[in-house]
């Protein structure tokens, strides 16, 4: 009788003490990277999980759709490359039925960016795989409506990128020290009192690459078509390819 | 406050170990050192095989079946793990063009990851295509400055967790970057995108008051650091400008870290950052040790990176 409250006292010291303990300190921190190399097995169970999948896609990707006639690089060029002018062609060819559907008009000319090409095209035989290296991105195919004036901005900033960035329809001449010397559109001058139908993608119309002359602008149509379906769509199209440099950007030295 | 002591070595650091006295002697009845590893990966990009011998890079590195090879290894050496994955979980190879991010999350399920945040990338397949792949999911998506309300993830997606591992309260929150001029708008359709410091400040408080944390984790697809445009918000930049964050795992700029940043917070106490590059090459490794006997608390906590 007389212990009780001793006995309550002990477990109060001892729930009050074991609270004190399970007070957590941190007190050590180690940070390391690991690689995922070839030192490491692979696990056999989660290899047989993708392997139906990787069958799938490899088979697909693996289905021939054109020949190649030469290796086309985007190295291969200085303003403007066979792969380049057969990505801007494309992107025209492929894109302006759709949108003359929609709106009874043509695309004027087309821009895009050098970096967009992200693989060469191989001698031999093309497969969907190639689309894919080629562009990779989900990005899809807007026409964005610009005036005049934006067209001039477009060309000064070709002028000062001094890279092959693929157009279609678009012609420009620069002298030894890069001024212009000529620029057309469908090989008449450009007039500042029209508006201009230029097909690019989503990425530089909203800005990336530095393109800022797509805004503003006097209207938007999104074709809801991917750049790399456009390119699929036309190597199913097309036998062959044999694109060429030639002269829709140059540079006439004296 | 522990006054936190901080020891940076390259290698031969786990001489370390054994800092301060260990241990009072009997009376304990809770064992004596709580070990939480924390195992990230960002910007898998749908990286499901590794890279081939012939390629230019990364040559024969990642491959998720040999990140689960190793996962388990950790599990099994410490069962007080979390998997985590700071965003950009979609986009990069033909898988996720043909089955919309349905095998990433299978595989990312059957590896028991814990909680990922949301990339921009993750978008898309558009805000549908991501709610489409959330029943592949067996993991949480948390996310604090994306406002959801009025998207069809609304409350697929919550801020925070918090995660009871061996007595150690783990809280994770997640922060996305600006979508506004990355991600197009009929893709991200009506999510809002909040100040991540002011929610980060708000997550970090609830995570320690109220949830009673022992540890808080920012799970960011913000990026690293932006040298050229200061203003623009970032994971060191968060760091500064918070407090009680103990490490942010870090994602979208593809930094590849020799080893984790640390850094000091708002109240001058240190926080890791960290970042593993991209593509599941690398996978990071942190690991906190807690002690619940309470004159450590003198020794302060040491890092080891």
């Amino acid at each position: 009788m007389t212990y009780k409250p001793l006995i309550f006292l002990f477990f109060i010291a001892i729930l009050f003490c074991c609270k004190e303990e399970q007070q957590q300190h941190l007190t050590r921190i180690e940070g390391t990277q690991i690689s995922i190399s070839d030192s490491l097995e692979t696990d056999l169970e989660i290899d047989a999980f993708i392997k139906p999948y990787r069958e799938r896609v490899n088979k697909e990707l693996d289905s021939v759709l054109a020949y190649s006639v030469d290796t086309y690089s985007k190295k291969d060029g200085e303003l403007n490359t066979a792969i380049g002018n057969l990505f801007a062609d494309v992107i025209f060819e492929q894109s302006n039925p759709v949108f003359k559907q929609r709106t009874g008009r043509d695309i004027d000319m087309v821009l895009v960016n050098h970096g967009g090409i992200r693989s060469i095209i191989s001698k031999g035989n093309i497969t969907t795989r190639t689309a894919y290296k080629i562009m990779p991105f989900e990005n899809s195919i807007v026409v964005v409506e610009l005036k005049g004036s934006s067209i001039n901005k477009l060309i000064t900033y070709l002028l000062e990128a001094k890279r092959a960035h693929p157009i279609s329809k678009l012609k420009v001449v620069v002298d030894e020290d890069f001024n212009l010397t000529e620029a057309t559109i469908n090989s008449k001058p450009i007039d500042t009192s029209k508006t201009y139908f230029v097909a690019t993608n989503d990425y530089l119309y909203s800005g990336g690459d530095s393109m800022t002359f797509f805004q503003p602008n006097d209207s938007l149509y999104i074709l809801n078509y991917k750049i790399r379906n456009a390119l699929l769509d036309y190597f199913i199209k097309v036998d062959t390819i044999n694109p060429i440099i030639d002269d829709r950007f140059i540079q006439i030295k004296k | 406050m522990k006054r936190r002591d901080f020891i940076q070595q390259t290698a031969s650091a786990t001489a370390l170990a054994t800092i301060g006295g260990l241990t009072l002697p009997s009376f304990t009845l809770l064992k004596k050192e709580t070990k939480i590893t924390i195992l990230h990966t960002n910007d898998v990009h749908s990286h499901i095989d590794p890279f081939g011998p012939e390629d230019g890079r990364n040559p024969n590195k990642g491959g998720v079946a040999r990140r689960a090879t190793l996962v388990q290894a950790i599990r099994n050496e410490n069962p007080n793990t979390l998997l985590l994955d700071a965003g950009d979980i979609f986009q990069g190879t033909p898988y996720f063009n043909y089955y919309g991010g349905e095998l990433e999350f299978k595989l990312m399920s059957k590896l028991k990851y814990d909680a990922a945040t949301i990339g921009n990338h993750d978008f898309d397949n558009g805000i549908d295509g991501l709610y489409a792949q959330l029943p592949h999911a067996e993991f949480d998506f948390l996310s604090a400055n994306y406002d959801f309300s009025n998207t069809i993830l609304d409350t697929h997606v919550k801020p925070y967790k918090v995660f009871n591992k061996n007595g150690i309260k783990i809280g994770v929150f997640g922060l996305g970057i600006m979508l506004d001029g990355l991600v197009l708008k009929n893709l991200y359709k009506e999510t809002i995108y909040l100040d991540p410091t002011e929610i980060a400040q708000d997550m970090s408080r609830i995570l320690k008051e109220e949830e009673h944390c022992d540890l808080i984790i920012c799970l960011s697809h913000l990026g690293y650091h932006y040298s050229e445009y200061s203003e623009r918000p970032s994971d060191l930049k968060l760091a500064a400008s918070t407090k009680n964050i103990d490490l942010i795992i870090g994602g979208h700029t593809h930094t590849f870290l020799h080893k984790p940043t640390i850094t000091k917070n708002a109240e001058g106490k240190n926080v890791l950052v960290n970042q593993v590059g991209c593509y599941g090459i690398n996978l990071g490794r942190i690991d906190f040790f807690f002690d619940s006997n309470r004159n450590k608390t003198a020794n302060g906590t040491s890092i080891i990176v």
